[in-house]
């Protein structure tokens, strides 16, 4: 029986430096990755290459030489030895393959845990791998299988919902406050490292336009450059406030930058609008009295970092759910795997010609009560013979089907033609959604 | 009050009772199945209710205020379908958590009270008093939306504020998007009562030769008028919003439902809706 195997490196096996050159090579879908059709020891093979990540998902009837292949395949992407790039790849085989798949799938292997962007790239990959004709029953049933087990992890955990870093939450504080941040205005006070990132991340979900402020002028235009924002002098910055709605601040200032007083004589000209502020400087920019406005709102960093502390204990138990999922549903593509084996997928198909004869016979027979006993099993020998002739062609078919890939492809058409998976009628289902959603994606 | 109306009013009590439980529930488990079968039995209730309310209708031929218990009804069938009709727009669905008990409450309210039943009187068959009744009870369910997103605009505004994030946190909607339901309703509601009270005083003084009777209802009528004024004006003039908004629009509707229910039950006015 063909193993599945899962190679691959992630943000947490290597460092940056190593997986940019995957991600580089891997992107190109005329890239070496492609040769992996090729491969003669792999039958199917699918690879994934993001970011943080580069997996790349085969099945093979040699598990050693398809390892041995696929490692130096990568060594060569890489530029150094197999044994050079080993430190830096994890290895899984069959069921634990499923289950780091699985993982991938539900974002439970991501930096952020429960981002919500894993999935569509795997689904683009798979896309790219069913194009170039590369997967085949398995490997296209593991990855529909991986979409639902992430779909269904999302439903019934709440893993994607929290925010776990100090951006994350200063942007779902302000969707509490603001509904959407299309439209609005962010003042940046100060130009350090973490209003960039604040900025970028305000920016990407929305923030129509920055504006900035800092002491020394040169840093401020340099930064407005960068956010194609505007800036403003450092004695206007009271008078900002009648235009901006959130306020992010980390100056190194150790005295207060705004006071209560600037704030709440600027309320009226806002017609109340709200104002958020964000201040992640220590010691404070912002008189904490502010918060006492009526439509005005502060947060500190500490406030921030309860947020995220509250958050990370809600995922993480939150996971501790999703990983029981996916060790359920990793059994349940095993058990389906060894229906892919032609001796159970015979005897399957007996007995369910038995069942039907059976019954049919026993229906019959209650309607013609005056049969003597030999036209009984007269009738039994008959419905036998009949079923074990019908039988006999598909049967022999499958046995001698020796290839392995046309194998796993009758096997699972003839499993289709007759019925003989309870839970084929609902699988089906779902892989004719998932279609109809690539369809759409693509 | 003969059997089958009753059965009605049965039967919508309980879709509605059913309904509010389905939207408590919904609090703890946040999923929208769960949702739409609390929203089914509100929106089953409704045209149970409906089906009731024009059989009274074709029954006693006049507008079904002509006792208590009917006006009861009246309102919260005019505050589940208020709110249908804005689920419909705004989607906020943890907002039929907080109507429906208040649909309940009116439905028990309506039964536990015993309603002499009049006799046909020429009294209620005018267009003004029509035009009254229709535009009064919208007005006033408008107005119980709006006081529910008062209450939630606080519940959420004192989370932010005070940097405590309860189980409601994540249910409830955003500050900007409560605040908007409150100008909706506002925007709605305040022209509706308007059109109201001026029928109103056209057709008491058509009936009773007089506008004004210094009755406790007429004069609480005129404060609610008055909260809703100021607030619709300085909104418009100064830019009212969040916490004063919502606390307006709470203390609007409690002197609603001290004008509605409090004087019809405690006091024998000459609005009383058992004289007529």
């Amino acid at each position: 029986m063909d193993r599945i195997v899962l190679i691959g490196l992630n943000h947490k096996t290597a460092p940056v430096e190593i997986r940019e050159k995957f991600a580089v090579v891997c992107v190109d879908t005329s890239g070496p990755l492609m040769n992996l059709g090729q491969m003669r020891a792999l039958r199917e093979s699918f690879y994934l290459s993001t970011c943080n990540r580069m997996e790349v998902l085969f099945t093979t009837p040699r598990l050693d030489e398809g390892i041995s292949a696929v490692v130096g395949l990568l060594a060569d992407i890489y530029g150094q030895t197999g044994s050079a790039l080993k430190p830096y790849l994890y290895t899984y085989i069959d069921q634990d393959a499923v289950k780091h798949l699985y993982r991938v799938a539900c974002s439970l292997d991501s930096m952020v845990v429960g981002e919500p962007q894993i999935l569509g790239q795997i689904k683009d990959a798979y896309r790219q791998a069913t194009e170039a004709k590369t997967s085949g029953v398995i490997l296209n049933r593991l990855l529909h299988k991986s979409f639902s087990v992430a779909k269904l992890v999302r439903t019934e955990t709440r893993i994607g919902s929290s925010a776990v870093s100090i951006s994350y939450a200063a942007v779902e504080l302000a969707k509490k406050i603001f509904q959407e941040l299309q439209g609005r205005i962010a003042l940046l006070i100060g130009a350090g490292e973490m209003a960039e990132l604040a900025a970028e991340h305000l920016l990407s979900n929305g923030v129509e336009r920055i504006v900035i402020a800092n002491r020394t002028l040169e840093r401020a235009l340099a930064l407005a450059k960068r956010f194609n924002g505007t800036t403003v002098g450092w004695d206007e910055l009271a008078e900002e406030l009648r235009r901006v709605d959130i306020i992010v601040s980390s100056t190194g200032s150790p005295e207060p930058i705004l006071s209560a007083e600037q704030v709440r004589q600027r309320m009226r000209a806002r017609r109340n609008r709200p104002l958020f502020f964000i201040d992640i400087a220590v010691p404070r920019d912002i008189d904490p009295e502010v918060n006492r406005i009526d439509n005005v709102y502060l947060y500190n960093i500490d406030d921030l970092q309860g947020i995220v502390e509250m958050n990370q204990a809600e995922r993480f138990k939150e996971a501790a759910r999703a990983e029981h999922i996916i060790a359920a549903e990793a059994l349940k593509f095993d058990g389906w795997l060894r229906t892919l084996e032609v001796v159970p997928t015979i005897v399957s198909l007996r007995e369910k010609a038995e069942q039907v004869r059976e019954a049919e016979v026993r229906k019959t027979l209650s309607r013609l009560e005056s049969l003597s006993d030999e036209e009984v099993e007269a009738i039994e020998l008959l419905t036998q013979s009949m079923v074990k002739k019908l039988l006999h062609d598909p049967i022999l078919f499958l046995k001698r089907t020796s290839s392995r890939a046309r194998k796993d492809y009758y096997l699972d058409v003839a499993r289709k033609l007759f019925h003989l998976d309870l839970d084929r009628a609902e699988t089906e289902e779902e892989e004719d959604q998932l279609s109809l959603d690539s369809d759409k994606m693509s | 009050m003969n059997e089958s109306l009753l059965l009605f009013s049965v039967i919508t009590t309980l879709l509605y009772a059913v309904g509010t439980v389905g939207f408590l529930i919904y609090v703890i488990r946040t999923e929208k199945v769960i949702h739409r079968i609390a929203y089914g039995f509100l929106l089953a209730g409704f045209l149970s209710h409906t089906l009731g309310l024009a059989m009274l209708v074709s029954q006693i031929r006049q507008m079904p205020v002509t006792t208590l218990p009917q006006t009861f009804s009246l309102f919260a069938w005019a505050i589940v379908g208020s709110y249908l009709a804005f689920q419909l727009k705004f989607n906020i669905r943890i907002l039929g958590t907080f109507v429906s008990p208040l649909a309940v409450v009116f439905m028990l309210l309506s039964s536990a009270i015993p309603g002499r039943v009049i006799p046909n009187s020429q009294l209620f068959k005018s267009f003004w008093l029509t035009l009254h009744v229709a535009t009064m009870f919208i007005g006033m369910a408008i107005f119980a939306l709006a006081f529910c997103a008062g209450i939630m605009y606080l519940l959420q505004e004192r989370q932010i504020k005070s940097k405590s994030f309860g189980l409601l946190y994540r249910r409830l909607p955003s500050l900007e998007v409560l605040d908007s339901l409150n100008y909706v309703c506002l925007t709605f509601g305040f022209p509706l009562i308007t059109i109201g009270f001026i029928s109103g005083f056209v057709y008491a003084g058509a009936v009773w030769q007089s506008f004004w009777h210094w009755d406790p209802r007429e004069i609480l009528s005129v404060v609610t008028w008055l909260i809703y004024a100021v607030l619709l004006h300085e909104r418009l003039a100064v830019g009212w919003r969040g916490r004063r908004a919502a606390i307006m629009a709470i203390i609007g509707f409690s002197v609603i439902l001290v004008t509605f229910v409090g004087t019809s039950l405690i006091l024998e006015v000459h609005h009383s809706f058992k004289l007529g």
